[in-house]
């Protein structure tokens, strides 16, 4: 077990950092937790831990905007504790917990409560994000100011929409006195309607009722239009349709303050993937898999910087809730331990570049939320990710960190695999210790 | 058997059927029913020989026994079912049941289930063109063209003109099941 | 069918020569429920279980005479909407009824894919009575029998689905099957109810009436809900029985003297057909009903009359 007053010295991994532009053989060295330097050649002093990275790559530790860690009150799907788990085996040292626990994070107590879990684990770091409104309700503003001095990073009611413009209105105003981004989940419930997947030939062919995309898209500019009146910090989540980066992009240009992030699903599979899975519930998630020419537009997106981030959407739920037909399966898939290799495919593809992958993993989310790290800059918390992008691996949902199995990947040959994690330095994860 | 063979045959069993049902006065009551697919021409020749020689034509049904088989639940895949077309009452009548080689027994078992299915007839009299042994139910045919002794693992195969065949024949070869 | 398929979700995954390999079969049925004794020992010792989560009582009855005209032992089970939080999930009422160990389980369920979801997780056969809109298979084969009957052939043919076609089943199962059998489809009906990207399914969509019926050889009208709450597709019936539906006058004036109409059931007359059209010389829609037993019966015996326990449990 490493501990923070070790030194210890990362040798011979291509350093990927777009945050300080780096990218190439390096050595790094760390001390007392943080990142000492990151330099061509290092001696590595008496006593020191060497980690050898030759052949692998060396980022800093990812930054997931979006997981739900389900902690508080639904346990029986996952934890901060396993959450935290399956975050580091998959490279992420930070992860921004969402607030649709149980009770819904609206107060400190709860914030409190993920801090000590996250804490105790001691893995990847947790990020509390806050409810926008009561409960999440959407009906009254949740204490913003109560929230921050807990300990949280941004503020939603992910999971849900809020429908009242009125309120979205007044939340935006209110977040600006204490400088949180209001992270949006898009969705016009009326448009929804009893909608289980991308409304389309596809979902006409499979007889299920269908969620048009404008459905998303009408809440993205509803909302950008809303943020020319109020100012604030905008960020979309889970941004999944040509419409919405359209809009996104436009409103960047203009210069309003709107960050966005982007899941590896609707960066790589689309609703005919719904088709060929023959109705498996583990394709059926919130937004749903969506078009090809939506896909396409999602990857642009993040490849021009019009997404900011890649954030995963992490969201664990049991057997019982998803092995059921298509129609009654809750909205959901895993995604900490599988986001590296299903993007890296992106970069083999050619569509994106290995810099734009690491960075929208990284420094781009982090500045999102305005959250330490995402950096190996000198001085920085020393939060590493030791990624073999070669390793080929099969998904096996039930040997996975998570509390749950529900991921479409389950089977899969992926190839890209993270093998060493360290928070401050220590490792939190060991690929082979695993095993 | 050659063709000359099969029909001196049909024609022998034609007049056996006539003799016997002047001999009981059930001439008016006749009536032939061919078994597919095989039985059918044979029925087909017995109706029309024995409306040349008498003047008097019955009328011909045919029966598919597929659904009436008993080894379904034996068998990897449903057997097809071809087309089954009684048209004329049963009651009271005598049945002539066609079928070309009489064998274990067990198709003309499933006729006769089928049969009874569609009323109650006043007898039934079997007529098959071959007798080739090898029962495994107590069924004896009424009127036999020809019998042979063959043995298990051997197949008989009537292949009649009407059925596409170049010219009637019977033959035996090796290989098939009942 | 035969060897290929253990299971009947759908007719998508048919091709045509299957398709009319139970068409054919269906005619030896059909001739079977016309004799003095309709019943036939084909299926003896084997059960059907009718496993309905709608209620639905004419596509039950049909398969439970189905069955015992076959002699094959008919239950039927009926359970409320499945996997509620209150209920039993659907697996574990499908579960409870295989451990009876049934042959053939015919299912009805209003999720797409609840079927293919059973199919996938019991050992049975398993027979799609209808899923959500997804398909109604037995449905679209005796549609394509009973216009066979009539017509001799279906190449050519155009035919024409009137109604909520977004919500059919019955319409989509009738569009996989009826373009492999050489038939052209119209489908009809309020921008509304037409589903997006349904031409790609193979027919052509068209909001009026009149060009959508003329010169058709058939038209497949379907039933209109009285009201779907929430999402409102027609303001009311009485405005679509104007624009969409049939009558004597509009079938008089625009149809051919032998164009036939045919209807899945149950009609709500003077909404999508009039009387008169529905009991008038050009319907078929009772011989839809009794095509729709032989079609069954067919379905069953090529499903269950095969293989036994040692035959099933070499297939996957």
């Amino acid at each position: 077990m490493s501990t923070e007053s070790e030194i210890t010295v990362v040798q011979g991994g291509r350093v990927i950092d777009p945050a300080s532009g780096v990218d190439g053989i390096r050595s790094v060295v760390i001390r007392e937790g943080k990142i000492a330097s990151v330099a061509e050649r290092a001696d590595a002093p008496a006593g020191a831990r060497i980690v050898d990275a030759r052949g692998k790559w060396v980022t800093p530790g990812f930054v997931d905007l979006h997981v739900h860690l389900r902690e508080p009150g639904q346990e029986y799907k996952e934890t901060v504790a396993t959450g935290t788990r399956a975050a580091v085996a998959g490279g992420f040292t930070s992860v921004c917990a969402m607030p649709n626990t149980v009770p819904a994070n609206d107060n400190t107590s709860v914030t409190e409560l993920m801090l000590a879990r996250a804490a105790a684990a001691g893995l990847a770091r947790v990020y509390p994000v806050g409810a926008a409104s009561k409960g999440r309700k959407g009906e009254d503003l949740a204490e913003y100011g109560e929230l921050k001095a807990a300990g949280c990073v941004a503020l939603s009611d992910d999971g849900s929409p809020v429908m009242s413009p009125a309120l979205m209105r007044r939340a935006l105003e209110y977040s600006r006195a204490f400088g949180l981004p209001l992270a949006v989940h898009e969705e016009d419930l009326h448009l929804v309607g009893k909608g289980v997947m991308n409304e389309g030939p596809t979902a006409t062919r499979l007889g299920l009722q269908g969620i048009p995309a404008q459905a998303e898209d009408v809440m993205v500019l509803r909302d950008l239009s809303l943020l020319e009146l109020t100012g604030g910090r905008l960020h979309i989540c889970h941004v999944s349709t040509a419409g919405a980066v359209r809009a996104i992009r436009d409103a960047k240009r203009r210069g309003l303050p709107v960050t966005a992030e982007a899941t590896p699903h609707h960066l790589t599979l689309t609703d005919q993937d719904v088709a060929a899975s023959d109705y498996d519930p583990d394709f059926k998630m919130n937004p749903p898999l969506r078009s090809e020419a939506d896909v396409k537009a999602v990857r642009e997106g993040i490849v021009d910087g019009t997404l900011d981030a890649i954030a995963t959407d992490h969201a664990p739920h049991s057997p019982e809730e998803k092995t059921l037909e298509f129609d009654a399966a809750l909205n959901g898939i895993l995604g900490l331990e599988t986001a590296f290799p299903v993007c890296l495919d992106l970069v083999r593809q050619g569509i994106l570049t290995e810099r734009r992958l690491v960075e929208a993993l990284t420094i781009s989310a982090a500045r999102c939320f305005s959250l330490p790290g995402g950096t190996l800059a000198v001085g920085a918390a020393a939060d590493l990710a030791i990624l073999d992008p070669g390793l080929a691996w099969v998904v096996d949902p039930v040997r996975g960190h998570s509390r749950s199995r529900n991921t479409p990947w389950k089977g899969k040959r992926l190839t890209g695999r993270c093998v060493e994690t360290l928070v401050g330095g220590r490792r939190v994860h060991r690929l082979e210790d695993s095993r | 058997m050659n063709a000359e063979g099969v029909q001196r045959a049909v024609q022998r069993i034609s007049h056996e059927v006539l003799e016997r049902a002047r001999a009981e006065g059930s001439l008016e009551g006749l009536a032939l029913v061919g078994i597919r697919r095989g039985g059918v021409p044979l029925a087909e020749r017995i109706r029309a020989e024995i409306g040349r020689a008498s003047g008097v034509t019955p009328p011909l049904g045919t029966l598919d026994i597929a659904l009436y088989r008993d080894d379904l639940s034996h068998r990897g895949a449903a057997p097809v079912v071809g087309p089954t077309d009684v048209r004329f009452p049963l009651e009271g009548r005598t049945i002539v049941l066609a079928d070309d080689v009489l064998y274990t027994g067990r198709t003309i078992r499933a006729a006769l289930d089928e049969l009874v299915d569609f009323g109650r007839p006043r007898r039934v009299w079997l007529a098959v063109l071959v007798d080739r042994g090898g029962r495994e139910l107590p069924i004896a045919a009424d009127f036999t063209g020809a019998r042979f002794d063959v043995p298990e693992g051997h197949d008989v195969q009537v292949r009649w003109r009407e059925n596409g065949a170049a010219e009637d024949s019977v033959v035996v070869r090796e290989g098939g099941k009942p | 069918m035969i060897g290929r398929h253990r299971h009947l979700i759908g007719l998508e995954p048919f091709c045509r020569e299957e398709i009319l390999e139970v068409l054919d079969l269906a005619i030896s049925m059909k001739e079977v429920l016309s004799r003095p004794v309709k019943k036939v020992p084909s299926l003896r010792g084997k059960s059907v279980v009718n496993l309905f989560f709608e209620t639905s009582t004419r596509t039950r009855s049909s398969f439970e005479i189905a069955a015992k005209v076959l002699s094959a032992d008919a239950l039927n089970w009926t359970a409320a909407q499945s996997s509620t939080t209150k209920g039993e999930t659907l697996l574990d009422t499908a579960r409870n009824l295989e451990a009876m160990r049934p042959d053939v389980l015919v299912v009805r369920h209003s999720a797409s894919g609840a079927p293919g979801f059973l199919a996938r997780n019991l050992g049975c056969s398993v027979v799609s009575a209808g899923d959500g809109a997804h398909e109604h298979p037995s449905q679209g084969l005796l549609d394509c029998f009973t216009l066979r009957e009539r017509f001799g052939s279906l190449e050519g043919r155009t035919v024409a689905i009137v109604g909520d076609i977004s919500h059919s089943r019955v319409a989509r199962s009738d569009l996989h099957a009826l373009p492999k059998l050489g038939a052209k489809v119209r489908l009809c009906g309020p921008p509304t109810m037409i589903p997006q990207g349904v031409e790609q399914m193979g027919a052509t969509v068209h909001h009026d009436l009149k060009t959508a019926v003329e010169g058709a050889d058939a038209v497949i009208m379907l039933r209109i809900q009285h009201e779907r709450i929430g999402d409102p597709l027609i303001p009311n019936t009485r405005e679509y029985s104007k624009y969409w539906g049939l009558n004597a006058r509009k079938a008089a004036e625009w149809l051919k003297p032998e164009t036939v109409i045919l209807h899945p059931g149950p009609i709500n007359r003077g909404v999508e057909l009039s009387s008169d059209v529905a009991d008038g010389p050009n319907s078929l829609i009772l011989d839809q009903v009794q095509n729709g037993v032989a079609v069954r019966m067919a379905i069953l015996y090529l499903l269950a009359g095969g293989a036994g326990e040692g035959a099933r449990a070499g297939k996957v």
